[in-house]
């Protein structure tokens, strides 16, 4: 079984069939772009699809510009390290925010038409929240743009033998022809054609694999050998106080990774809300979380358990430089795939890159158009005028993201980088969003300072974490630091950048005015807004298109299966 | 883009073509080929995959989901709302 350990890399064998299907694949997402394009004639057309798109459509596209590189590469990494603990990540994580999402927040997002999340806090709060909101907002994104950009690259480099710089040169090119063609809607409809293809090459992945270690029970078997031990198949194990798990105890998973990583995550996020924003009504806009959500409590069958099975498969991986676990999913196409599956499964994962980058590249000029240039720079022009400008950001932006992609190549899990990111920015971003929702008396000031608080604290804990005893394994400071619990430090300092949030917010509310009334309609609870439709007039949706319905059904599905693995 | 400068704009929205089409066409392309594949395959091709013809299984899959958005487009075609300024 142990093919790889004789020559210690990894290099596809790919043939004229593969090279076949992937060209098929690319000819059509350059083709989504060409057609996306007539239908641009505006620049919301451009950055929100028109307001337009069918719930099913909005709704694979939310959990796609989700499902890049960090998705498929990291979670399958994670799974081989931490076990299946990592479903943490999806059944705590981001199933209950999407529902969160699409049962409460929604409305306000959607009713209140605002064409972006950080325009949300420009009308809730005030200019300097808006402003630290987007550049933050924008800077993060053409970040992450790159460090997809990146992983896309050592894959093509691995699997193809393609230099680093083409692969990021050629691939980056793609995303550009059909975003800057097609905006938002060339990246949307790209996103669900590239869910599907991601599912049809990963469910062979996980087919096989699981047949060949002797099914589930062999794999446990086989799993309970290794170093991850026995354990790695129960979700809790090790999460008491003091922990042994490796992510750490069940305060930071529950509340650090839970509510505020992933609630921030999932529900402030632009890339994710503005799939929502282009849907064609409020009912769709709603469901458009709630419909990703089933699909996401699936997801961790397709990258963490393929995870566990590499680890069984290639036993030295994770275990030298050759053999990274980022290299899990590619590993077992290498070993179990042959020609023509082989093609599909990396049309799979050279879309999901692309995916990711687009959905990151497509929130940043958005943001960077309407919320900087338009409101501070260059206001009151043409609509078509910030159409043009949206295309040129594009570019630019492109450009950045393979600047960036070589910037990320100094971290080697690609995962704990972007949690970090996340983590400082983000987590501020839930408290911030959450109590200036639902209490009407927050102060416009109070936005901003809440934001820079919880930033710094998310900041402080990072460093302050390398020094305290309990963030190491058994209690123990270790000098050299490499055995630190990262993500451990990450969901803590998450917590703490919340709590820094909410209590300046609190603070400062207090001291200061509280916005007019009327300048919050539609934007806070229990303010509605006075020229909204009456809900009673509109159509009633039918009982399997009710949010509620929807999105209990998920919650119910996650919490059975958390059960199951407990 | 002169059109765009001279007052109002008016979205292109409605324009925007069926993706089902696309899906659909995709996946029964690829599961005839896939299928195709499966059926010639080689006895090393199936001592690849643990003794399982995953191409044909695969083919058959992705055949009956490009088959089924081809029908769902088919049986119920994308509606606009008719613009209101006509």
């Amino acid at each position: 079984m142990d093919v790889l350990a004789a020559s210690d890399t990894l290099r596809l064998d790919v043939k004229a069939l593969d090279y076949g299907i992937l060209a098929v694949y690319f000819a059509l997402v350059i083709t989504i772009g060409l057609l996306a394009k007539r239908a641009i004639a505006t620049s919301e057309d451009f950055f929100l699809s028109g307001r337009a798109l069918p719930a099913w459509v909005t709704g694979l596209a939310f959990i796609s510009a989700n499902l890049g590189a960090i998705e498929i590469l990291g979670m399958a990494a994670n799974g081989a390290q931490y076990g299946m603990s990592t479903v943490h990540f999806y059944w705590i994580g981001a199933v209950p925010a999407m529902v969160f999402l699409g049962l409460v927040m929604m409305p306000f997002y959607y009713g209140s038409k605002v064409r972006s999340v950080p325009e949300y806090l420009r009308r809730r709060y005030n200019r300097p929240t808006h402003l630290y909101n987007a550049l933050t907002f924008a800077t993060s994104s053409v970040l992450i743009a790159g460090v997809n950009l990146y992983a896309l690259g050592i894959v093509l480099e691995a699997t193809l033998g393609w230099p680093l710089w083409l692969s990021v040169v050629v691939s980056a090119f793609f995303v550009l022809v059909y975003i800057t063609l097609g905006g938002l809607s060339g990246a949307i409809y790209n996103e669900v054609l590239q869910f599907f293809i991601i599912v049809a090459g990963l469910i062979p992945i996980l087919v096989v694999g699981l047949h060949s270690v002797g099914g589930w029970s062999g794999l446990q078997a086989a799993v309970a050998k290794t170093d991850l031990g026995a354990d790695s198949f129960n979700t809790w194990q090790g999460t008491g106080i003091p922990w042994t798990n490796a992510l750490g105890d069940w305060v930071g998973i529950v509340f650090g990774l839970g509510f505020v990583l992933s609630f921030g995550y999932w529900t402030t996020n632009f890339a994710e809300v503005q799939r929502a924003l282009s849907a064609k009504d409020m009912s769709a806009a709603q469901r458009t979380p709630l419909i990703g959500a089933y699909p996401k409590i699936f997801i961790p069958f397709l990258t963490i358990i393929p995870g566990l099975i590499a680890l069984v498969v290639v036993p030295r991986l994770g275990k030298s430089d050759a053999l990274p676990y980022n290299d899990a999913i590619p590993l077992l196409m290498d070993q179990f795939l042959p020609s023509g599956a082989l093609g599909v499964a990396m049309a799979g994962l050279l879309a999901a890159f692309m995916a990711g980058m687009a959905a990151n590249v497509s929130s940043f000029n958005t943001v960077f158009t309407y919320d900087i240039w338009q409101t501070y720079v260059r206001p009151g022009r043409p609509d078509g005028y910030y159409l043009r400008v949206g295309r040129v950001v594009t570019v630019a932006g492109v450009l950045v993201g393979i600047l960036t992609a070589f910037i990320a190549s100094g971290y080697s899990n690609i995962m704990i980088y972007i949690q970090l990111l996340f983590s400082f920015f983000n987590a501020p971003l839930f408290a911030t969003f959450i109590i200036g929702m639902f209490w009407k008396r927050v102060s416009p000031m109070s936005g901003i300072a809440g934001l820079a608080a919880g930033t710094a604290g998310a900041a402080i804990m990072h460093f302050w974490a390398y020094h305290l005893p309990y963030f190491y394994p058994g209690g123990v400071i270790d000098p050299t630091h490499a055995t630190m619990n990262e993500q451990m430090a990450n969901f803590y300092g998450a917590i703490l950048a919340f709590l820094l949030d909410a209590v300046v917010t609190v603070v400062v509310t207090l001291m200061g005015e509280p916005k007019p009334e009327a300048e919050l309609a539609g934007l806070v609870w229990g303010i509605p807004d006075p020229s909204a439709p009456d809900p009673s007039t509109l159509p009633k949706p039918l009982w399997w298109q009710s949010p509620k319905v929807l999105g209990f059904g998920a919650l119910g599905i996650t919490a059975v299966l958390s059960l199951v693995f407990l | 883009m002169s059109k765009e400068q001279s007052g109002e704009p008016v979205s292109g929205a409605s324009k925007l073509f069926d993706l089902r089409v696309l899906i659909g066409g995709l996946f029964t392309l690829y599961g005839v080929i896939l299928t195709v594949v499966g059926l010639l395959a080689s006895e090393a091709m199936r001592t690849k995959a643990a003794g399982i013809n995953i191409n044909l299984w695969m083919g058959l899959g992705m055949l009956l989901l490009g088959v089924f958005f081809l029908l769902w487009w088919r049986l119920r075609p994308l509606r606009h709302d008719p613009p209101p300024s006509d």
